[in-house]
């Protein structure tokens, strides 16, 4: 972590020092301070437009990872269901999701449901496909163990293959949660009455980069404390399964 | 011989387009200790699969205490190669998963697993993860996650392969030591010649793929064996090495 918080240290100073000698327009390239003081003087507007975001993230994330769960669950059992989904869960990873979003906006306006659909959708697969290959992951000898005990396939599933999918899930986890941020800015970007998306497209149409490099910044925080969140979770619920 | 605890009787099994198990029958008696010895590939873990419960066999039967057992986990408490302690476990839960899984109350299960810590050289470790025992108390948790099991018949698929020479032989003698007080009735995979004739009543010699029973050589050495090689074990394993290497 030190190290990393320096070279960011430093590439902040070599920015603001360079923003100082070369003279370059603040709407082409503010300095790292005069995003901060705009950024603050703009707090307000800020906040009222970081709610809605959050807000959407936080929809969209659990709507997707009820899903996510009820699908990889039921895959999990249903030999008929797995092989009917898997190709079309793996293919669906190639899909440019982010693509039809403006589609989204046509088919369910410009409130909550767009955005929420947008998350649910770029974060969906990632975290199913993870839950299923987690369950997969279970050694087929582990199997052979749980059937001499006479286990169930469910029981199987409870005592092994469950708590055995936690890395995976909660790697899965991790990628769903940074795609959702993204994905409600981008639904945002592309058309909502309030959002940080929405922000940062106005900003940059009446070229004041500083606050749209502010949203920028909020952004990154917001992405940064739920990524540390899952971590936190993950000790919570399954402390033997962190990596590294 | 009185009746026989388990009988395996002319058990067939094919893989597709490979033929593994050849009409293998033998039986263990009640209380006796037979290792089950033969070449790498030959079946072994496929028939204890058969015999397990886990795969039913293209003919032939398993028969426990004069009841036909075939396909049926019920009779067995099976330890497999690796230890397969699961981590989000602690030594304590591991080994009451099996009596857990049979539907034994939570509480229940740990009390009746944790009065075998002493015994198992466990005692004070209920509590550890598993990444926290050396390999010699891994196995000997794995193995009290078998017999606290109270099943009829024990099935250990080479439970000491993985453990270095020194672990292994004080494991032997411990495993010598618990089971003439507990009683069991066990059937042991191994591939070290040694290691059979130092455990066993009988050794049961199976041939190459398709397997069928070569031979049974019965080990009529004193109880409790010595650790160190001596000239009446060194007869019975040149007599296996024989049976296996034929010619
Ligand atoms: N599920 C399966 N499907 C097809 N072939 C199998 C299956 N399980 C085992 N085999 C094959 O059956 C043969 C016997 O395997 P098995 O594991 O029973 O041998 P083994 O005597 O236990 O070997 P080892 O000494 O290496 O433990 C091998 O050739 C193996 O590849
Ligand atoms: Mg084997």
């Amino acid at each position: 972590m030190g190290p990393a918080l320096a070279v960011v240290a430093g590439l902040l100073v070599v920015w603001q020092v360079g923003v100082e000698v070369s003279g370059v327009a603040p709407q082409i390239l503010p300095s790292p301070l005069r995003v901060l003081e705009q950024g603050w003087a703009y707090r307000e507007q800020l906040w009222a437009n970081t709610v809605p975001t959050l807000q959407a993230t936080a929809v969209g994330f659990t709507v997707s990872l009820a899903l996510a769960w009820g699908l990889a669950v039921a895959v999990d059992f249903s030999p008929w269901l797995r092989r009917a989904l898997t190709p079309l869960l793996v293919a669906s990873q190639t899909l440019p999701i982010i693509a039809i979003a403006p589609l989204l906006i046509i088919w369910f306006g410009f409130g909550l449901a767009p955005k929420v659909v947008v998350i649910a959708l770029v974060t969906f697969f990632p975290m199913t496909v993870g839950l299923i290959e987690g369950f997969d992951s279970t050694p087929r000898q582990a199997t052979r163990l749980l059937r001499s005990m006479g286990a169930s396939r469910w029981a199987q599933f409870r005592y092994v293959r469950l708590p055995g999918a936690m890395p995976s899930f909660f790697t899965s986890l991790r990628i769903g949660i940074t795609y959702a941020v993204t994905g409600a800015i981008f639904a945002e970007y592309v058309g909502a009455t309030a959002g940080l998306g929405i922000f940062m497209s106005v900003q940059k149409n009446s070229f004041r980069t500083d606050l749209v490099l502010a949203a920028v910044v909020v952004t990154a925080l917001l992405s940064v404390t739920l990524f540390a969140l899952t971590f936190l979770v993950q000790r919570l619920v399954a402390p033997w399964s962190r990596d590294g | 011989m009185g009746e026989p605890k388990l009988r395996v009787q002319d058990v067939h099994l094919a893989f597709p387009g490979l033929p593994v198990l050849d009409g293998v029958s033998f039986d263990v008696a009640p209380g006796e200790f037979v290792s089950l010895i033969g070449p790498s590939g030959c079946g072994k873990s496929t028939l204890f699969d058969v015999v397990a419960g886990l795969h039913r066999p293209d003919a032939g039967r398993v028969v426990v205490d004069g009841r036909d057992a075939t396909g049926r986990v019920d009779p067995f408490a099976y330890m497999p190669q690796q230890d397969l302690l699961f981590p989000w476990r602690t030594v304590l839960d591991n080994t009451a998963l099996g009596l857990e899984v049979a539907g034994v109350p939570r509480r229940t299960a740990r009390r009746r697993a944790g009065e075998l810590f002493g015994a198992f050289g466990l005692a004070g470790f209920e509590g550890a993860r598993p990444a926290e025992l050396s390999g010699g108390m891994r196995q000997r948790a794995a193995l009290l996650r078998t017999v606290v099991q109270d099943r009829a018949v024990l099935l250990l698929d080479e439970p000491f392969g993985a453990l270095d020479s020194l672990t292994r032989a004080d494991l032997q003698t411990w495993l010598d030591d618990v089971r003439a007080g507990f009683g069991w009735t066990v059937l042991l995979i191994t591939h070290d010649i040694r290691e059979a004739v130092r455990l066993s009543d009988r050794v049961v010699v199976l041939g190459p793929r398709p397997t069928r029973v070569r031979c049974e050589i019965p080990v009529d050495l004193p109880r409790p064996r010595p650790q160190e090689a001596t000239a009446a074990a060194g007869a019975v394993e040149a007599e296996v090495l024989a049976a296996l290497r034929p010619g």
